[in-house]
């Protein structure tokens, strides 16, 4: 019988070379990963368990700490989560950690950093650490009990999923990216569609979709409970990684006969830009009709570590271009890695955004997750490229999230409402 | 166990909602206690002591959204000490496992109500619903997340693990 991708990738790094969708497998981790919110957490379950014994950590360059969701720390208590990281990182001379300065938003930093490569297997105390099956590894979110016994065993133990295989065929419509699919895909599925699945994209439409827009889409996979997100790693892979030699990855593929749990096809030329309305991302609606409904919004979010890399900002840079932003309007853009922001700077972006009327902030996960840098009033709507719409999840209760592209978000941070460039 | 119900009628209740970011900046379990369920429900702390209450009964998908393990902990802290839904999202599923917090998928949540007594057996897998005299046969786990809870988590199971080196 075949096997798809990831249970592939999870046979082979588990003591059980038979284990199929299905089995619970103690799994070897390749890296780890924990921010500043999870990893305190995960430190101290860590100290818990080598207390008393001679053990450290299973490997010091394993182990990856990124403070970024109040970087810059936003007040004490954010700030003494942060130096529990910087102590730790000191203490077993972690050769992963990233201070202020360094760090960006985790996914979009560790791809840059090539601190994940195909075949892997990644964990990380984030849910959104499913973004880096877009390089065909197996990536998923845990835990912070996880992370620290990961820490100290280099083991996790996961139920291997079952496979959703998501076929997408056609061609892709003006302005459509890879957040429109895969906001278009969780509003045809639903917010747990996917539950405890792989979500295995695939088609002619995703062979020739940029890693920018695959990062994207597995990013999202979590939005549909989905367990991992995944890509079988190709020519724009291997060129992604470029500065890798081939023989440090390994790349896997689902066999012919691969069993999936469900195989679902979407005809893309019928796809449109997406924006999910509040509360969840499963709200999404063809930007022509949200066009018609006239939605006025008080702030725009450009970036994240869904749409935070150089070719969202690329885009949001094409279509506010000469023109302003909507007076009425606090247009926040934020580069997801300092590499991103020193790339756009050189591309004038930086400059065009600022002359735009827009403020660029230094990377952060900041305003979406209603941390900091850009909270919302009460009644106040924001169209943001974040990746959730919950419930008061950028500030007040009663506060409102869309979800869209950067190209709709540049294009309603100059209108005022919720319209596409082309309208 | 034994056990009274607080019963929210709702899907998708995510883990923003269980304990919202603005108070992430600070992990102590009794902070992130007393401001659990807080954007679901502003009186989920006055109702709960009213009733006694320490089984959480939802609808699907609970525990969506972000992987926090605040969520989790924030639950237990405040006393909770099982939850029952029809499913779970799957970070919040394991992090309740792993910090030895029970957690039950069961199909016939209109069975149970606000309010309601229920007597729990784990290894027979049994559900008996005391005031409304019914009773209902749930899922046992796999074996080795019955390994994890019946030693207390996974902390404790690292700690063996590393002993046995
Ligand atoms: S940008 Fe938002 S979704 Fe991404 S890691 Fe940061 S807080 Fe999480």
């Amino acid at each position: 019988m075949g096997l798809t991708i990831t249970e592939k990738i999870l046979r082979d790094h588990s003591d059980n070379k038979n284990a199929v969708a299905g089995d619970i497998v103690l799994a070897k981790i390749d890296k780890c990963l924990g921010n500043d919110i999870t990893a305190p957490i995960s430190i101290n379950v860590f100290e818990e368990i080598i207390k008393g014994t001679n053990k450290g950590v299973f490997d010091k360059d394993k182990i990856i700490l990124t403070p970024d969701h109040f970087t810059p720390n936003k007040d004490v208590a954010s700030a003494i989560q942060s130096k529990m990281l910087k102590d730790f990182a000191y203490k077993y001379n972690l050769s992963n950690y990233f201070e202020m300065g360094r760090v960006g938003i985790e996914h979009c930093l560790i791809p840059q950093e090539r601190l994940v490569l195909p075949g892997e297997v990644f964990i990380g105390a984030d849910s959104h650490t499913c973004t880096y099956g877009a390089l065909g590894a197996f990536s998923t979110g845990v835990g912070s009990t996880d992370l620290g016994v990961a820490m100290v065993l280099g083991k996790c133990w996961f139920k291997i999923p079952e496979s959703i295989k998501f076929i997408y065929s056609g061609t892709l419509n003006k302005w459509v990216s890879g957040k429109d699919l895969i906001l278009y895909t969780i509003g045809k599925i639903g917010v747990d569609g996917a539950t405890y699945n792989a979500m295995e994209f695939t088609g002619e439409v995703i062979e020739h979709l940029s890693m920018a827009s695959r990062f994207t889409m597995c990013n999202m996979a979590i939005e549909a409970g989905g367990k991992n997100g995944i890509v079988a790693p190709d020519k724009i892979t291997k060129d992604y990684l470029k500065d890798i030699n081939e023989s440090n990855y390994r790349i896997y593929s689902s066999d012919r006969d691969a069993q999936y749990d469900n195989i679902i096809e979407f005809n893309c030329s019928e796809i449109e830009p997406q924006v999910a309305l509040p509360h969840l991302p499963e709200n999404a609606k063809p930007i022509s009709e949200v066009h018609n409904m006239q939605i006025e919004i008080d702030q725009v979010v450009i970036g994240s570590c869904t749409n935070g890399r150089l070719e969202d900002l690329e885009v949001a840079a094409r279509i506010i271009g000469r023109n302003k932003i909507n007076p009425r309007i606090r247009c926040i853009i934020i580069p997801g890695t300092q590499e991103i922001y020193l790339e756009a700077l050189k591309k004038g972006y930086v400059e065009l955004f600022i002359k735009s009327g827009a403020v660029v902030s230094t990377p952060t996960c900041g305003p979406c997750l209603g941390g900091h840098m850009g909270i919302l009033a009460p009644n106040e709507k924001a169209l943001s490229t974040t990746n959730r719409n919950f419930l008061g999840r950028m500030g007040h209760i009663e506060s409102e999230i869309y979800l869209a592209s950067p190209a709709i978000a540049a294009a309603s941070a100059i209108k005022g409402y919720i319209t596409s460039p082309d309208y | 166990m034994n056990g009274i119900v607080l019963k929210y009628n709702q899907k998708n209740i995510n883990t923003d909602l269980i304990i919202p970011a603005r108070y992430l900046t600070n992990s102590d379990s009794q902070h992130l206690a007393s401001h659990c369920m807080e954007d679901l429900d502003r009186n989920f702390k006055q109702k709960k002591e009213e009733l006694n209450a320490t089984i959480i009964v939802a609808d699907s998908n609970f525990g969506c959204g972000s992987s926090r393990e605040q969520a989790p902990i924030a639950l237990k802290t405040a006393g909770v000490k099982c939850i029952i839904a029809p499913s779970y999202a799957r970070i919040f599923y394991r992090n309740a496992i792993n910090i030895g917090l029970p957690i039950i998928e069961f199909q016939d949540i209109s069975m149970i109500n606000t309010g309601d007594e229920l007597e729990i057996n784990f290894n027979e897998g049994n559900l008996k619903n005391i005031t409304n005299a019914s009773e209902f046969k749930i899922n046992k786990m796999p074996k080795f997340l019955q390994e994890i809870i019946s030693i207390g988590g996974l902390v404790n199971y690292a700690k063996k693990k590393i002993l046995e080196k």
